[in-house]
């Protein structure tokens, strides 16, 4: 001891402005870990903007379409062979009856643009055209049969192979042995955008629209799943937001605290931990092969979707009960509410911001939810009809939109591919919107103590 | 506000399941994921050109199709079973079982299955039964006695093969692919090689030689797919040496970034396979529940108009998608025009 403070005494006094190496070391390593720390989240940066870029990047296309505008003569010698214009006779005529009529309109645009084309029959037109064109006329002449023997101006959806050449996707090299379209048509689709009878514009069905079968892409929408995704959210609203939010109250303010209420408290916590999956598995169990609940109904997702999403509403429930000061209790408990007054007048309309937020959040995360859509057979199927009511809204077979986009994935034409890249971009908007909206009402309405 | 709510909710749900019960105006359909994609056209083309509503397809396999539909008579079972392969015997005596007794089959045509590669890849062009059995088989016939498979290129038993690695990409057991791919070539392969006969001289009988004639070798060069042809596509495109089993239609709608390969020296065509030449091909079916004609409006029209020659013949939109069109489709015609089932006049 003594030989220590000996040795030590010559040694002179540092001065404090002067770091010393013990100091420099602790120094430099919180430099260090900031470096970490910036470059942690410059990574997380990176990634991000990798990401949306590569959404942006392939999905855009998706909200663009090509059209092309041609005038189509009605012959009534085809449309209406007995000239009675009776809607009967009229409609016996199939799309098959009008495909011949809209491929000569579109060859007569060709001549008319001065077009030289190795093609000598109005036939071979049928490369450039979307199978959904002749349903669109003849859905156009069944509303207003008066129209047969006119000339009409229509303008119809090219085939996605047309489509993908005008959006690069097709090249050239690509078709060289695609038996669907050859190089002449492409040089004709060339030559019609120059006359500008083929354009490229926004494409509003592809967010309205009902989904289309494989052999025409460039009908499909995602406007049927929207809907779907809809229905189901309002399920999980409906169920648990009330369910979720009288669980917490009674956990919170009014059970006893011991083992059991712990258990269950533990749980809860578990249950926000599960794979979604599982639910799915619980959902086809329990709601479709023992309640035979309808196959792909969105009212089956909805209960499924809100199991997953109870947990998370009654956890953000809870805590935000528990931010309200406890003197907000005593106070309307001294002034002589009973429990219940001192409850829901005072404690959870100051905690509903909260409540919200987590609601919203809650919500955002089912929609995005595929897995046990997968399992109640919300998937591999094609959403092509539009509900017509509340009822066939909740029980007729219907997607969703994360489910029509794997949906989309899957399928064998390429053109679907750039389809499920936009149908991410508006699922995205989605969430960011409500992710949003949580925000906001956060910072609008919560209170600090 | 949370009482008010809660009953709002009630109500919902006491509404909704109160419309649950009511009749069906839509024909249901559901099964092999192979014909969903002509069952979802001939339904789309049909809710354009009928007063009927568009038909609901759902996919999920020929055999839980077929299991639904088995399921009973009445508006909560589904009409229609679409299968990639004809119903079994134990289906049929399944279906009895529940009330389901008149069946009406109807094939729609001919599926075709291909192998296909990398477009850059190897120059795989030209393969036989034999090849495939003698990739992918766990035991092949070398110098006329039955080894366990020695071979890791495709050069090591055919010259004129490409000096590759072997590496397959198969459809999974659940597939009704896979059963054609075993029967049809690995099985018409170790015919061929003589690998079944000297099983059954090692003393093997003849089923139990036929059984193991089916098998596919398990060290990793045979990489079995449960997804959809996407999946195998991404393996491909990962995998420069790769071949991948996909159906004509997936295949004809990729040939910016594919290469088929002829069997047995026939390429795969609509043409081939309609004329029988090309050797790997399945029926497809579609079978309906003759109780709910009648029943379930728009059911006998739906099905008349997918045999019809404007969609299932050699120009309709589904030979256009890649289905072959079935010679005797008249004979289907007059079946679906005349409501026969399955077992008269067969």
């Amino acid at each position: 001891m003594t030989d220590a403070t000996a040795s030590d005494a010559p040694r002179a006094r540092p001065s404090l402005t002067d770091a010393d190496a013990r100091t420099a070391r602790r120094n430099a390593a919180e430099k260090r870990f900031r470096l970490y720390g910036i470059a942690a989240i410059g990574a997380g940066l990176f990634f991000l903007v990798v990401l949306l870029s590569a959404i942006i990047w392939n999905g855009v296309g998706a909200f663009q379409q090509s059209f092309v505008t041609v005038s189509v003569y009605l012959d009534p010698a085809k449309l209406d062979k007995k000239g009675e214009r009776n809607i009967d006779d009229i409609r016996k005529v199939s799309t098959f009856g009008y495909n011949p009529l809209i491929q000569q309109a579109v060859f007569d645009a060709v001549s008319e643009a001065g077009i030289e084309t190795e093609y000598t029959k109005a036939k071979e037109m049928k490369a450039l055209l979307s199978a959904s064109a002749a349903a669109q006329v003849r859905d156009t002449v069944l509303a207003n049969p008066d129209l047969i023997g006119e000339t009409m101006e229509f303008r119809l959806l090219t085939s996605s192979r047309v489509d993908g050449y005008l959006k690069g996707r097709v090249t050239r090299d690509s078709i060289a042995r695609d038996k669907n379209i050859d190089a002449g048509h492409l040089d004709l689709v060339d030559g019609l955008q120059a006359a500008g009878v083929i354009k490229r514009e926004f494409n509003i069905d592809f967010i309205l629209g009902a989904d289309a079968s494989e052999s025409r892409p460039e009908q499909a929408g995602l406007g049927v799943s929207m809907l779907g995704s809809f229905f189901m959210m309002l399920v999980v609203l409906i169920l648990s937001l009330p369910i979720g939010v009288a669980a917490s109250i009674y956990l919170e303010e009014f059970a006893p605290k011991n083992r059991f209420t712990d258990l269950i408290e533990v749980n809860i916590s578990n249950l926000a931990a599960v794979p979604s999956i599982v639910f799915g598995i619980l959902g086809l169990a329990v709601f479709i092969q023992f309640a035979h609940l309808p196959q792909s109904a969105p009212l089956v997702g909805g209960l499924v979707l809100t199991l997953m999403t109870l947990p998370t509403i009654i956890i953000s429930t809870r805590a935000s009960l528990k931010a309200v000061p406890p003197s907000i209790r005593d106070a309307a408990l001294g002034v002589g509410a009973s429990k219940m007054q001192a409850v829901f007048h005072h404690v959870l309309p100051l905690a509903m911001p909260g409540i919200l937020t987590g609601t919203i959040i809650g919500l955002a995360q089912a929609l995005g939810e595929t897995a046990p859509l997968l399992l109640i057979g919300m998937v591999g199927y094609i959403a092509t009809n539009v509900p017509d009511g509340i009822a066939s809204g909740f029980l007729d077979p219907n997607s969703a939109m994360p489910a029509q986009i794997y949906e989309w994935a899957k399928r064998a034409d390429p053109a679907y591919y750039e389809r499920a890249w936009g149908g991410i971009i508006i699922l995205l908007v989605f969430l960011l919107a409500m992710n949003i909206i949580a925000v906001l009402l956060r910072r609008r309405f919560e209170r600090r103590w | 506000m949370t009482n008010a709510k809660i009953t709002v909710s009630a109500l919902a749900i006491a509404a909704v399941s109160a419309t649950a019960a009511a009749a069906r105006d839509n024909v249901q359909v559901a099964g092999s994921s192979t014909v969903l994609p002509y069952a979802s056209i001939v339904a789309e083309a049909f809710g354009e050109n009928f007063e009927f509503p568009t038909p609901v397809v759902e996919s999920g396999g020929s055999s839980a199709g077929l299991k639904r539909f088995c399921q009973g008579v009445g508006t909560e079972h589904t009409d229609i079973a679409n299968a990639s392969r004809a119903i079994r015997e134990k289906e049929i005596k399944a279906c009895a079982e529940n009330g389901v007794t008149d069946i009406i089959e109807v094939r729609i045509g001919y599926d075709g299955i291909v192998f296909a590669s990398q477009i850059d890849g190897p120059e795989y062009t030209a393969f036989n039964q034999s090849d495939i059995f003698n990739a992918l088989a766990p035991k092949v016939m070398v110098d006329g006695a039955l080894v366990d498979n020695p071979h890791t290129k495709w050069s090591d038993f055919n010259a004129n093969l490409p000096d590759a690695e072997i590496l397959a990409f198969i459809p999974g057991t659940k597939h009704g692919t896979r059963e054609v791919f075993e029967e049809k070539v690995i099985a018409a392969g170790c015919e061929a090689t003589g690998a079944m006969e000297a099983m059954m001289a090692a003393g093997m009988s003849e089923d139990d030689a036929e059984d193991a004639c089916l098998e596919v070798r398990t060290d990793g060069r045979s990489v079995d797919i449960d997804g959809d042809y996407t999946e195998t596509l991404a393996s491909i495109d990962a995998n420069a040496n790769a071949i991948g089993v996909f159906g004509l239609a997936f295949y004809e709608n990729n040939t910016d970034t594919l290469k088929v390969a002829t069997m047995a020296g026939v390429e795969p065509t609509t043409e081939s396979i309609a004329a029988g030449e090309y050797p790997v091909s399945r029926p497809l079916y579609f079978y309906i529940k003759k109780a709910h004609i009648g029943v379930i409006p728009g059911l006998k029209e739906f099905a008349e108009f997918f045999v019809s020659d404007e969609i299932a013949g050699p120009d309709g939109p589904l030979a256009e998608y890649g289905l072959v069109s079935d010679p005797e489709l008249a004979s289907t015609q007059t079946m679906v025009a005349d409501e026969s089932v399955m077992g008269e006049g067969m």
